[in-house]
């Protein structure tokens, strides 16, 4: 039981991040008919806002104290970053929490990048066929895999968690197992959370809001709504801009777990490819059930008892799983029907 | 007509080509290329594109897992070369036979779909080939460390007729050593009979009924053919072209390491095949040189060496001018790869070899319109 509950839990957040990727990625299918190859590099780029806000802030500046002297006996060098020079004590707080707080960078930064992207580029491939569009999102994402390469080095960066939230929880106590089996690092609590409400935040704003309604009207017949004179078009680039802000805040919290670097949205995108077509191609349901269901498929394949068994299975189960739905439920676990099952 | 039979038209195009390929020791000299461990790259990936080509230049099928059997034929070549003999030409055959036998397995199960969900099962059979040869399958393929030659080698063949001599045996094909310029004209020789194998494939009824199953296969279906055998051997025949190019890579170099399966080097691929023009015969050729070319002597480049070049500006515009070069080159080479490659896409969907066509077409006389066009891409629906 204990065992169960704990690889559960251990799915659980890396679950999150592929449904968050797989629900962007669904949504740019769903609402533009793209198949977006460089979704992965948005993630990667959210993950590079919040290195970039903490380079930013703790960028120190060094001032010599003559009064005292170095064990060696220069001016003791006093480092300071700039966020305390300019806010004081708030400014320790501010480098403490800086990955939290970098969502709030993170959100315009994404959503400009992906009007950018989508009106730029995405635009003239409309018309075109799915491989040309594969093609050149996949060339895209190279090119941003590299300009970041260019401008934060090729090493991983890794981005410390608030000192408060270190530390695990112990899950078990409080359902009333016995204390000490079930414990979880408190962070990857918090991605779990946090990835359900972004999740909740985005079915929320496509059933609750006017806007949503007609984006979902547009997905279903989308000549229909232009007839009747609403810009889909506009609505429809918000919604690229909508779902690289959503992959570019799974990046930014992402970052305590594993310490980006210029690669981590390639690693994913296949991954989260994989999420998507498990799911049913166009599904946003499917979508962010498959991502769980694989996180947590993947976390219960790396115990050690069902590795025994199959040696190897952790690191292939879920290109596995993708193989045998794709074979036995052409369109995936949700998929609708007629949409790309051939 | 006998079987060796090309028409014309393709028989000067042979001529032409293996004319640029064996002289390649001497036109490659003014652009820095001309030595052999880069020819010999030159050579391989274009079998690698040709024989990719076949697959998605022909029936659309766009694979995103090809590397697999580059890798698999890698791993067979450096068996054989362990377990029987140095000779390469055994390890070729053995290489070829083993590729073909995966991409039976993996082409089997994968075109049961079309479109993205091939792409993406080929992806999924690619990356678990890849994560086994990282992880499980560490006894036959080495893990990390790739497999090697050590001195301890059964070499069954060899040791019948020889004695184990000191050091690491190498590659040999027929007493001749497989390094330096001698390897080049072997593995280009490999190259030319690949090609004219291809252009018998493209000049083939066969041929003819895979470009069939890209433009329509809805409507092969409802004449009555079963497509499925025909796109099946298609991917047979270019997993095993991907075998015969892993396993020169591994005679030119005996070593054999996971990396080449994983799935970046599978999008290599496609973007050879892409640069170069999908469906033309020479199209992947120049593309595979293009981008081994941009890897070797762009990565090659250097601040220093961009100064000497810029050396003529005035010095405040000549560091500005090399420090923005100098993010597209050496390190940053895979940005210039990248930006080329989304021109392109965007500008030229036909690759270089439309560009030609487009090129010549203005000489041309202006009434005939050229057959731009006729190359569009269209997924296998």
């Amino acid at each position: 039981m204990e065992t169960i509950l704990a690889q559960l839990l251990n799915g659980l957040d890396k679950g999150g991040a592929y449904a968050l990727i797989a629900l962007g990625l669904t949504l740019v299918f769903g609402t533009l008919g793209v198949v977006n190859f460089a979704h992965g590099a948005l993630f990667m780029l959210g993950a590079f806002c919040a290195v970039a806000f903490r380079q930013f802030i703790t960028y120190e500046t060094v001032t010599l104290d003559p009064t005292k002297l170095s064990p060696w006996g220069a001016p003791l060098e006093i480092k300071t970053p700039m966020a305390q020079i300019w806010f004081g004590d708030f400014g320790a707080v501010l480098i403490n929490w800086s990955v939290p707080i970098s969502i709030l960078l993170a959100i315009p930064v994404m959503l400009v990048i992906g009007i950018v992207m989508e009106r730029g580029l995405i635009k003239h491939f409309y018309k075109r066929a799915h491989m040309d569009q594969i093609l050149v999102t996949f060339g895209l994402a190279i090119v941003l895999q590299e300009v970041v390469k260019a401008i934060f080095g090729a090493n991983p960066i890794s981005q410390p968690m608030p000192v408060e939230l270190r530390g695990s929880a112990d899950i078990g106590a409080m359902l009333g197992l016995t204390p000490g089996m079930v414990t979880y690092p408190i962070w990857r609590l918090i991605y779990f959370l946090f990835s359900a409400s972004i999740i909740g935040a985005v079915f929320a704003f496509l059933r609750l809001t006017t806007f949503g309604m007609v984006v979902r009207a547009g997905m279903a017949d989308r000549e229909t709504v232009g007839i009747l004179g609403i810009n889909i078009d506009r609505r429809f680039t918000i919604m690229f801009g909508l779902a690289a802000v959503v992959a570019g805040l799974a990046g930014v919290m992402y970052t305590p777990l594993v310490p980006p670097n210029y690669h981590l949205g390639m690693d994913f995108l296949v991954l989260s490819f994989v999420v998507v077509v498990v799911g049913g191609m166009g599904s946003l349901p499917g979508a962010v059930a498959a991502g769980f269901l694989l996180g947590i498929l993947q976390s219960f394949a790396s115990m050690t008892e069902i590795k025994a068994i199959i040696p190897g299975i952790d690191q292939i189960i879920i290109y596995l799983v993708a193989v045998v739905i794709l074979l036995v439920r052409p369109r995936g676990l949700l998929g609708r029907r007629g949409v790309m099952e051939t | 007509m006998n079987i060796f039979y090309l028409p014309r038209r393709d028989a000067i195009t042979l001529a032409v080509f293996a004319l640029v390929v064996l002289t390649m020791p001497v036109w490659l000299v003014p652009f820095g290329a001309a030595y052999p461990g880069l020819m010999q790259k030159f050579a391989i990936f274009a079998i690698f594109a040709v024989g990719y080509n076949v697959l998605f230049g022909l029936t659309g099928y766009l694979s995103f897992g090809h590397a697999a059997f580059l890798g698999v034929g890698s791993y067979t070549a450096v068996w054989t070369f362990k377990l029987m003999t140095m000779n390469v030409i055994p390890a070729m055959i053995f290489a070829v036979i083993v590729s073909g036998l995966f991409a039976l397995a993996i082409g089997f199960v994968s075109l049961r779909r079309s479109g993205i969900y091939f792409s993406i099962l080929t992806l999924a059979f690619a990356q678990m080939c890849y994560n086994l040869a990282y992880s499980v399958l560490t006894p036959i393929t080495n893990g990390e460390t790739a497999l090697q030659l050590t001195m301890n080698d059964p070499r069954v063949l060899d040791l019948m007729f020889s004695e184990r001599g000191a050091g690491l045996p190498s590659p040999s094909l027929l007493g001749q050593g497989m390094s330096g310029i001698e390897a080049f004209y072997v593995v280009a020789v490999v190259l030319l009979i690949a090609f004219y194998i291809a252009q018998k494939i493209f000049v083939s009824p066969f041929g003819m009924m895979l470009r069939a199953i890209k433009s329509n296969q809805t409507r092969m279906h409802y004449t009555g053919f079963n497509t499925r055998p025909y796109a099946l051997t298609a991917f047979v025949i270019s997993g095993m072209y991907a075998g015969l190019a892993g396993s020169l890579l591994a005679a030119t170099d005996p070593l054999a390491g996971a990396e080449r399966m994983q799935w970046t080097a599978s999008g290599e691929v496609v973007l050879m095949t892409i640069l170069g023009g999908v469906g033309t015969l020479i199209g992947p050729v120049i593309g595979a040189w293009l981008i081994k070319y941009f890897e070797n002597i762009f990565s090659g480049f250097n601040d220093a060496m961009l100064h000497h070049t810029f050396s003529w500006l005035p010095q405040g515009a000549q560091d500005v001018v090399v420090a923005i070069t100098s993010k597209f080159v050496g390190e940053g080479w895979q940005l210039s790869l990248g930006l080329i490659f989304v021109l392109v896409v965007v500008f030229l969907p036909g690759g270089v070899m439309e560009g030609i066509r487009r090129f010549s077409s203005l000489f041309r006389n202006r009434r005939e319109p050229g057959p731009t066009g006729a190359l569009k891409t269209s997924p296998a629906e």
